[in-house]
């Protein structure tokens, strides 16, 4: 608070219109996510209430037939974020102990270097580039040799864990990064190395960045547009196998989007929506409580 | 001084090469128009709303979907000025509302395959079978030994409506079907996929990919054009009594040449007014 009353010396020495402006910010910010919330509730209630054998809450999607369920892309969506989490978070960490556990800390080497400069690269394309380039070069790499059309949970699953690898490569390295440099001279002192410090030492007492990297990586993977439109297939209904086609929430909402506008497969989004916020909001809660407690 | 009159002379001469546009009878004027309807009009309609508006920012033009049924009701009700349908109006709706009717575009929609499929005839029984997962090899039609993978278009596509409504006589497809939600994606996934069948509007065939003849019927422009290719409908616009004011202009300029230059980027074969 202090801090920021320095740039708004001219209005008292105290900082009260600093402190003004970020209850203000503050305000907006707050008003801002309530609005989201309230509207899409208010949007997705009438869906709620009106129930019935063709609402949301059920497992077939034919608009033709008047039944608007969304169930199979609830799991399409659970199911993607929960499969590509764990490559995704297991490539994440060894990656980021690779990086910040060089045999000489003064001289990463050209290779650390690199990688963790190409890390940082990761996180500002765009999900499109990644589909585009999935569309023609791993599906046909999984049609080939794995059979099927190639549009599948898997190639959608692959893809997404690639997407999230930076984040939780960021995220543990903000994480790690502190508690590594701690105890890295009394370490040295003991003749322990950075990846042992790192392993036996930092990781055991860190559970709370761990959770928070794959729940960071779990909601990027369900927030994710463009690479399950462009790479699951998105026929609405469970995936059989990982080979098979599937549709997640938010490419649901793409493909309902592009041509409705009112009606019930149009109100019927605003349920996939709150569902959506739903499963961030909760999983991210639950996590959090795992973590306070470590 | 001399900079103004050169800005002048830049007006001047703008505004004197603009007068030959199909744009111009819309200058003056102002209010709005409402659209709502078919959704496989929403592309053409979008496009000539903002060369109009943003002509002219004195106009609003709204364009909303809801599919034909809802297309005639609000125009009928008079809750919109013009109503679009992918199908000709029915004997009571005219009487019922006074409905006029103007045709705009042919939408036809051809289905292909992978260009080194040998399969590049498929009689209609074969093609209802083949998209309600009743056949799901391509050795069953003639073809290599390797399962079909079916292409889609997503819930609410125009092209869908017309390939399930004159194609698979109003049935539907599997649901277990790859669903893509534009002709781009579904071109890109057929040229991909040596074993996929889909459908595309006819304006998007290409080398790419490979249209079949269903029945003996050859997808092509000049044969929806003519009648001789059936998987094909017209495109509706719909006003209660006769066109007046922003709406008859808009109409005009569906038909105009910037008209058919839209209906054609959108896919479809634009028609001449009656």
């Amino acid at each position: 608070m202090r801090k920021a009353g320095v740039f708004f010396r001219p209005a008292g020495r105290s900082g009260e219109a600093g402190l003004a402006f970020i209850r203000v910010a503050v305000a907006f910010a707050m008003a801002g996510m309530a609005l989201l919330f309230l509207m899409v509730v208010a949007f997705a209630l009438p869906v709620f209430v009106q129930g019935g054998g063709g609402g949301p809450f059920s497992w077939s999607w034919a608009p033709g037939r008047g039944e608007f369920g969304i169930l199979p892309m609830v799991a399409g969506s659970l199911l993607a974020g929960g499969l590509a989490v764990v490559p995704g978070w297991i490539m994440g960490l060894c990656l980021c102990c690779w990086l910040m556990a060089p045999p000489c800390v003064a001289r990463p080497g050209l290779w650390r270097t690199l990688v963790g400069a190409l890390v940082r690269v990761m996180t500002a394309v765009p999900t499109v580039v990644y589909g585009f380039a999935a569309v023609f070069l791993l599906s046909p790499f999984i049609r080939l040799s794995l059979g099927g059309s190639g549009f599948s949970c898997l190639t959608a699953v692959i893809m997404l864990s690639v997407l999230i690898l930076p984040t939780v490569v960021l995220v543990l390295q903000a994480g790690l990064g502190p508690r590594l440099e701690a105890v890295a001279m009394s370490g040295a002192a003991m003749g322990l190395s950075r990846m042992e410090l790192l392993w036996n030492v930092v990781l055991p007492v860190s559970r709370g960045t761990l959770l928070s990297a794959a729940v960071l990586g779990f909601g990027r993977a369900v927030g994710d547009t463009m690479l399950p439109l462009m790479l699951a297939g998105n026929a609405p209904v469970m995936p059989e196998s990982l080979l098979s086609s599937m549709r997640t929430l938010t490419a649901h909402m793409a493909l309902v989007t592009s041509n409705e506008v009112g009606g019930a497969a149009y109100d019927s989004l605003f349920m996939a929506g709150l569902l959506l916020l739903l499963i961030n909001g909760c999983v991210s809660l639950v996590i959090r409580r795992m973590g306070g407690r470590s | 001084m001399n900079r103004i009159f050169s800005a002048l002379a830049l007006v001047v001469l703008s505004a004197s090469l603009a007068v030959a546009a199909p744009l111009d009878t819309f200058k003056g004027q102002k209010g709005t128009l409402d659209i709502a309807g078919g959704t496989a009009h929403i592309p053409v309609m979008k496009k000539a709303a903002e060369a109009i508006m943003s002509a002219n920012p004195d106009i609003r033009i709204t364009v909303a979907g809801g599919g034909s049924g809802v297309g005639v009701q609000k125009v009928g009700e008079g809750l919109v000025q013009i109503g679009n349908t992918g199908r000709a109006l029915k004997e009571s709706e005219v009487t019922k509302y006074g409905l006029e009717t103007f045709p705009f575009a042919i939408d036809g929609v051809a289905v292909a395959v992978n260009p080194s499929n040998k399969v590049t005839a498929l009689t209609k029984a074969q093609v209802k079978d083949i998209f309600a997962g009743r056949i799901t090899n391509w050795k069953e039609l003639g073809g290599k030994d390797a399962s079909i993978s079916l292409y889609v278009r997503e819930d609410g596509s125009g092209t869908r409506e017309t390939f399930e409504e004159r194609a698979l006589d109003k049935g539907t497809s599997v649901q277990s079907a790859n669903v893509v939600n534009s002709n781009g994606a579904m071109k890109t996934a057929i040229a991909q996929d040596p074993n996929a069948i889909g459908y595309v509007g006819i304006g998007h065939l290409d080398s790419s990919i490979c249209g079949v003849t269903v029945d003996g019927m050859v997808p092509s422009q000049e044969n929806a054009a003519n009648g001789t290719y059936t998987i094909t409908r017209l495109l509706y616009m719909n006003t209660k009594g006769k066109p007046q004011g922003l709406t008859a202009l808009f109409i005009d300029y569906i038909y105009s040449a910037d008209g058919k230059g839209f209906i054609a980027s959108s896919g479809y074969i634009p028609l001449d007014k009656k």
